[in-house]
C-alpha cells in the first residue's frame, strides 16, 4: 500500500511483484523442507551396482582407515525412494510427466526422454504399478477432451511398453480438462494442464 | 412427474391426485349470457375446441392475474401460482403475454362468475386466467383454474388439481402444459426437467499432487427451482443424461477410479452399471425409445462408438478407425448417431448408420466441432459448440438444406447444447456471466434464461 503511493505504481505491477514474491518464498520454504533431496541423481546407477556396493569392502590393506565414509549415495538414495510412503511418492515423484502440444497427443522429445527416465525407475523397482492419467487445458471441449486425454495416456502406454515395461503394471485414466494442475488461464499454465501424470498406485 | 405421460406412480405425480374437468365445466356457466355464443359443448371438456385468438395477424393476448386463495394461510402461494402459470405461458412464445404488473387496476375476482371481463377487455386482453387455490387438509389443496375467451365470454378450459404441497408449482406447470396442448397443439415442457454437473458442494478429494474438485449430478426444474442433487460420491459424475422416461439419468462416473457408465434410478434411489467391468465407457446417451444406449469406449484400445441395450446385453460397435470417435447423439428415429472424430486432424461432426454404414461428415466450415445434440422431431438439425475464436459458439446444422446458423455470438465461451423434448429450446452452458452457468434459449437464440447461479455448472441435459 505504501509502495502504492510511494513509486505510483500500477496495481497490475504490484500484483505481479507480490506473485513473484510469493513464488520467492515459496521456492525458499520448499527448499528448507527437504535439505536432502530424496530424488536419485540424473543418472543413478544400475540396481545391481547399488545392490553390491554395501558387501563390496575395500581390501585388507587400508584397514587403518574407518570405512565410515563409504556409506555410499546409491543405496541411501534407493531406500529413500522405497522407504516413502506413496502419498509422499506421489506428491513429489521420481516419475516425470510428459507434457503435450495443444490438442495433440504425440510424444515429443522431452516427453519421450521423460517417458523413458520413468521406465528406468520403474524397472529399478519392478513391483511398482502405476497410473499415468491424461489431462487436457481448457481450451478444449469437456467431451472431446475426454478421448483426448486417453490418447495422450495410450501414447505413454504404447511407449513405456516399447521399452520393455510389463503391460500389467500399466494404468490410464483419462480426466479430460477436469483436474488442472495449474487453475490459470495463460500459455504456461495450459502448458502444465496438457500432460501424462504418472501416479504409483502401488508398490 | 409426468402424470399425463407416465403409468407407474411417483412421489411428483401424487401431487396430481385428480383432474376433474368434466365436473367444473358444467357447473361453470359462461360469466354471463353474451349474445351470439356458441351453443355449449356438450359432455367431455377434453373435446373442446374453443381457441382463443388475437387480433388478426397477431398472437393472442394472455392474462394471468395472481390466483385467488379460498384459504387465507396460502395468499402467497396463490401469487406465486399466478406468475408461474404466466412465466411457463411466456416460456413457449405463443401468446403475448400482458406483463403481470399492469393488472392493478382490474378488480380482483373471488369468483369465476366475477371475473372483470370488460376490463380484460380494456386492458387488451383476448384470454384471462382465474385460478384458485383452497387448503383441503393439512397438506394438501385444490387448484382450480379457468381460462376465459375475453371476447365470447366463454370458458375455454377447466381444470381442477388436487393433491400435496412439496412442490405446487407443478399446478401451474401441468395447467400450462395442458393449455398449450389444448390451445395450440403444442407440447409445453412446463413439467421437463434439467440435469447438469456442478462443482457447487466445494467438496474436495486427495490428488496425487493438489486437491481436486469433484462435480456431482444435479437436476432442476426447466425453469431452474427445486435444484436438488442426485449423486452423493465425491467423485467426478459427468455429462447427465436423461432416459426418455425421465426417470433415470445415465451419466459418466469416476467412482472406481476410471470412466464408466451409471444409471440413477431417482425415484427409487438405485443405480444400475450396464456396462459390466468392460473396459473404460463414457459420454452415454439413450435411444429415443430408451431402449438403448450409444457410448464411448477404449475397450478395443482407442475410444470408438458403441451400442447397446440399456441392460448392458448385445454390444455393437459402431465406429472403427485410429481417430478419435466419441460423443454420440441419436437421431430421432433411432438409426443414425451424430458423433464427434478427429479423423481428418482436428473433431468435427459425422453421422453414421447404427449399423456403422454411411458415414458422412456434416461440420466442413468449423476448425473444432464437439458434442453434436440432434434435435427431435420435427426439426432436422443438429445443434453442437464450434470453436469460433478463443472460446465456442452454439451453431446448428439443418439436414435438410446442408445449411448451419449460429445462435449464439462470443458472449463468453457457449458450449455443450442439449434440446429440450419439443425441440423449440435449448440447454446450454456459458461463461458470459463469469463462472460456467446453464443457460436456456429458443432455438432461434432468443429468449436467454439462465438455470444455475451456484458454482459452476456443465453439460446440460434436458428430459422429456
Amino acid at each position: 500500500m505504501v509502495e502504492l503511493t510511494t513509486y505510483n505504481m500500477k496495481p497490475k505491477t504490484l500484483r505481479r511483484l507480490g506473485l513473484v514474491s510469493l513464488l520467492l518464498i515459496a521456492v525458499a520454504v520448499s527448499c528448507a523442507k527437504k535439505p536432502a533431496a530424496p530424488l536419485p541423481q540424473p543418472a543413478p546407477p544400475p540396481p545391481v551396482a547399488s545392490a553390491s556396493s554395501p558387501v563390496a569392502p575395500p581390501t585388507a590393506t587400508t584397514s587403518t582407515q574407518p570405512i565410515d565414509d563409504s556409506v555410499p549415495v546409491p543405496v541411501r538414495g534407493d531406500d529413500a525412494i522405497n522407504s516413502r510412503s506413496i502419498e509422499d511418492l506421489n506428491r513429489n515423484s521420481p516419475l516425470k510427466p510428459a507434457f503435450f502440444g495443444l490438442d495433440s497427443a504425440e510424444l515429443d522429445d522431452a516427453g519421450r526422454s521423460n517417458v523413458a527416465a520413468n521406465a528406468e525407475i520403474l524397472k529399478r523397482y519392478p513391483s511398482w504399478v502405476v497410473t499415468f492419467e491424461g489431462h487436457c487445458d481448457e481450451r478444449g471441449t469437456a467431451e472431446y477432451n475426454l478421448a483426448l486425454g486417453e490418447r495422450r495416456a495410450v501414447a505413454v502406454r504404447t511407449y513405456l511398453v516399447g521399452l520393455g515395461i510389463a503391460p500389467d503394471r500399466l494404468r490410464s485414466v483419462s480426466y479430460g480438462k477436469e483436474f488442472p494442475f495449474d487453475p490459470g488461464h495463460t500459455d504456461a499454465a495450459w502448458a502444465q494442464n496438457r500432460r501424462a501424470h504418472f501416479v504409483i498406485t502401488s508398490k | 412427474m409426468h402424470a399425463s405421460r407416465t403409468n407407474s406412480p411417483t412421489p411428483w405425480m401424487l401431487l396430481i391426485l385428480s383432474v376433474v374437468g368434466v365436473a367444473l365445466l358444467a357447473q361453470v356457466p359462461a360469466p354471463a349470457p353474451a349474445a351470439g355464443a356458441p351453443p355449449a359443448q356438450p359432455q367431455q371438456p377434453s373435446e373442446i375446441q374453443l381457441v382463443i385468438s388475437g387480433d388478426p395477424g397477431t398472437p393472442p393476448r394472455y392474462a394471468v392475474p395472481d390466483f385467488v386463495a379460498l384459504s387465507p394461510d396460502l395468499a402467497e402461494l396463490a401469487r406465486t401460482l399466478g406468475q408461474v402459470l404466466w412465466d411457463d405461458l411466456n416460456f413457449e412464445r405463443e401468446f403475448y403475454m400482458i406483463p403481470r404488473d399492469t393488472y392493478a387496476t382490474i378488480p380482483t375476482a373471488r369468483t369465476a362468475e366475477e371475473v372483470p371481463l370488460a376490463a380484460w377487455r380494456e386492458l387488451g386482453a383476448d384470454a384471462v386466467v382465474f385460478g384458485t387455490v383452497q387448503r383441503t387438509d393439512a397438506n394438501t389443496v385444490r387448484v382450480q383454474i379457468r381460462l376465459f375467451d375475453v371476447r365470447s365470454r366463454q370458458s375455454a378450459f377447466a381444470k381442477e388439481y388436487s393433491g400435496g404441497l412439496a412442490n405446487p408449482r407443478l399446478y401451474a406447470h401441468t395447467a400450462s402444459d395442458e393449455i398449450h396442448q389444448q390451445q395450440r397443439a403444442l407440447r409445453g415442457v412446463a413439467r421437463t426437467k434439467i440435469t447438469f454437473s456442478s462443482d457447487r458442494n466445494r467438496e474436495t478429494i486427495a490428488g496425487p499432487v493438489q486437491n481436486r474438485e469433484v462435480k456431482e449430478v444435479y437436476i432442476a426444474d426447466y425453469d431452474g427451482q427445486n435444484q436438488r442433487r442426485v449423486t452423493a460420491n465425491r467423485q467426478l459424475n459427468l455429462m447427465p443424461v436423461w432416459a426418455p422416461d425421465a426417470r433415470a439419468i445415465a451419466y459418466t462416473s469416476y467412482r472406481r477410479g476410471y470412466p464408466d457408465i451409471f444409471i440413477a434410478l431417482i425415484y427409487q434411489g438405485l443405480q444400475e452399471t450396464p456396462t459390466n467391468g468392460v473396459g473404460q465407457n463414457w459420454l452415454p446417451s439413450f435411444s429415443p425409445d430408451g431402449s438403448q444406449i450409444a457410448f464411448t469406449s477404449n475397450r478395443d484400445g482407442n475410444p470408438e462408438l458403441y451400442v447397446m441395450n440399456r441392460d448392458g446385453g448385445n454390444v455393437r460397435r459402431v465406429t472403427n478407425n485410429p481417430a478419435i470417435d466419441t460423443t454420440p447423439t441419436w437421431s430421432p428415429n433411432g438409426t443414425q448417431i451424430a458423433f464427434t472424430s478427429d479423423r481428418s486432424g482436428q473433431p468435427q461432426i459425422y453421422v453414421v448408420g447404427i449399423d456403422g454404414l454411411n458415414l458422412r461428415r456434416i461440420t466442413t466450415m468449423d476448425s473444432y466441432a464437439d458434442r453434436p445434440t440432434w434435435a427431435p422431431a420435427p426439426f432436422n438439425e443438429i445443434a453442437y459448440a464450434a470453436r469460433t475464436g478463443p472460446g465456442y459458439d452454439i451453431r446448428i446444422f439443418e439436414l435438410a438444406t446442408g445449411m448451419t446458423r449460429q445462435v449464439t455470438f462470443g458472449e463468453g465461451t457457449n458450449e455443450s447444447p442439449a434440446f429440450s423434448p419439443n425441440g423449440r429450446h435449448l440447454a446450454f452452458t456459458s461463461t458470459r456471466t463469469g463462472r460456467v452457468q446453464v443457460f436456456t434459449m429458443g432455438r432461434d437464440g432468443k429468449g436467454l434464461k439462465q438455470i444455475t447461479r451456484d458454482g459452476s455448472n456443465y453439460t446440460p441435459g434436458w428430459s422429456n
